[in-house]
């Protein structure tokens, strides 16, 4: 059984592997989008390394890139970037 | 604000960086090496810090942790405040770094084109979904498509599969011909690669197709099914992911920040990696598609010249050639067909930051024209995206960028700096 770390998605806390990305993690949470565009539609991880931007989410209050950014314990993360 | 002072700094610690980093300090020079990325390798060594899987990166990783080398990383480059005075950000706030020498090895990105559907969740880059996958993404099980363009396609192929995948199809545009042709090339190590990886998709029971390519993804808050062309015929695929990259571009946005020479997209070196401006060196894909062999090779001649040793041995001369064949044989051989320049309707999103449809781009004259028409290039990704597709569809020479190259909080240019001895940090 792999490690795994407490994180909260939302509000809802969420057990995700430990090591992993952001962006991976939000996968693992069920999260299939983590933004939104000008028109609503659902946005995701694309690039997978730090071009797109698409994957960009709340990281404990800072604005940063899921893909780029590994989870920690206790890490609060927003899909309203 | 903190504050730094090298002798060299390397921006970029993929396979480029690390060997111009580590040649520099075996030179005689001080180095700095920083990446964007939580730890060294780039995207082709992504993930092997702490287990290289083979010879080239056991080597190179090996030989980084042994050097003197001073390794910043999670910072992001987005501006020059003056010569020789680098800005970055990162999670910690923004680091300030003093260089006489600048070498530059940003690598590449995926060329990605806009069909309909691209957008939706679950329509990655196909290297793209290889290095989120390397970063704990959940493929197992999953019905992947791959599709696109290159040698790379089979590369993420194989790690898909090693992860778990269901690789229904793997989709190349080239025809079988020029495929043909590049495989006959097949005597240098890069190819070798591409060839064993090709072996094992099949031997796995993969299908490769040739002139091959999706032309709309569809779904609706995520990606269900896909329709594909191969050769004549029309044929739809349920998925839950598509991997579709058209082959590698060149990340320039530092050179056209310091004003270096370009040509075809690419940064122009001389023969000791040495841009047109001063002090300024470039190593591996930014100066064109080539491969981790030509990166190597571009990095270590970089890394001496930066440092004050200029003369090339025949060995590393031999080495350059050979990898200048691959990288000649890569263009040549996976040239993108004309078809794929009318797949977006004038509905479909070009640019996904400020979602600018085909059609409204279509209509401007230039990269420059769109951006003031309709914003298409100026969100958060800066035109990395819709950039290379403009180029690709329209023909249009890439906007110049303007700093800072990524969104930054204000204090990265306001707060005062605050000296740090490299050599003192831990």
């Amino acid at each position: 059984m792999p490690a795994e770390v407490r994180i909260r998605v939302d509000g809802v806390v969420v057990s995700v592997p430990a090591g992993c990305s952001v962006a991976a993690a939000l996968c693992h949470a069920g999260r299939g989008a983590t933004r939104q565009a000008l028109d609503g539609a659902p946005r995701a991880a694309c690039c997978g390394m730090g071009v797109c931007f698409e994957c960009r989410v709340r990281i404990d209050g800072i604005e940063r890139l899921g893909c780029l950014t590994r989870v920690a314990e206790g890490m609060e993360i927003g899909c309203d970037a | 604000m903190r504050e730094l002072r090298t002798e060299i700094l390397v921006i970029g610690a993929g396979p480029a960086g690390i060997a111009a980093a580590v040649s520099a300090e075996r030179a005689g020079a001080r180095a700095l090496l920083v990446d964007m990325q939580s730890e060294p390798g780039g995207q082709v060594w992504r993930g092997q810090w702490d287990k290289p899987t083979n010879r080239q990166s056991r080597r190179w990783i090996a030989a980084l942790r042994q050097s003197p080398v001073e390794c910043r990383y999670g910072l992001r480059l987005v501006d020059f405040a003056a010569p020789g005075l680098a800005v970055f950000d990162g999670p910690d706030g923004s680091l300030r770094v003093r260089c006489e020498r600048l070498v530059v090895a940003t690598g590449a990105r995926e060329r990605l084109l806009p069909f309909p559907g691209w957008t939706l969740p679950g329509v990655f880059g196909a290297g793209g979904l290889q290095v989120l996958v390397k970063n704990g993404w959940p493929v197992a099980g999953k019905r992947v498509v791959v599709a696109g363009s290159g040698p790379l396609l089979l590369a993420a192929a194989s790690s898909l599969r090693a992860a778990g995948a269901q690789v229904l199809l793997v989709a190349e545009q080239a025809a079988a011909a020029d495929l043909a042709r590049f495989a006959a090339r097949l005597a240098s190590h890069p190819a070798k690669l591409v060839q064993a990886a090709a072996l094992r998709l099949r031997l796995a029971g993969v299908p490769y197709r040739s002139s091959a390519w999706v032309e709309r993804a569809d779904g609706d808050e995520q990606l269900r099914s896909v329709r594909l062309r191969i050769g004549r015929y029309s044929e739809r695929l349920d998925c839950d992911a598509l991997a579709v990259g058209f082959g590698l571009v060149p990340n320039i946005e530092i050179a056209q920040l310091l004003g270096c020479t370009l040509a075809d997209g690419a940064v122009v070196v001389d023969e000791q990696q040495h841009s047109s401006v001063a002090g300024i060196y470039f190593a591996g894909e930014a100066c064109g598609i080539g491969g981790v062999d030509q990166a190597l090779i571009q990095g270590e001649i970089a890394g001496r010249a930066a440092a004050g040793s200029a003369r090339l041995s025949f060995g590393l001369r031999r080495a350059r050639a050979r990898s200048e064949r691959f990288a000649r044989a890569l263009d040549r051989h996976f040239t993108l067909r004309d078809e794929l320049r009318h797949l977006a309707a004038a509905d479909t999103v070009l640019c996904r930051c400020e979602n600018v449809g085909y059609g409204a781009a279509q209509v401007c004259r230039s990269q420059r024209d769109a951006r003031l028409q309709t914003r298409l290039g100026m969100g958060h990704c800066q035109g990395r995206v819709c950039g290379a597709a403009c180029a690709f569809l329209f023909g249009w020479d890439a906007a110049t960028p303007r700093p800072p190259l990524a969104p930054v909080p204000l204090s990265c240019f306001t707060a005062s700096p605050t000296e740090e001895n490299p050599q003192e940090s831990p």
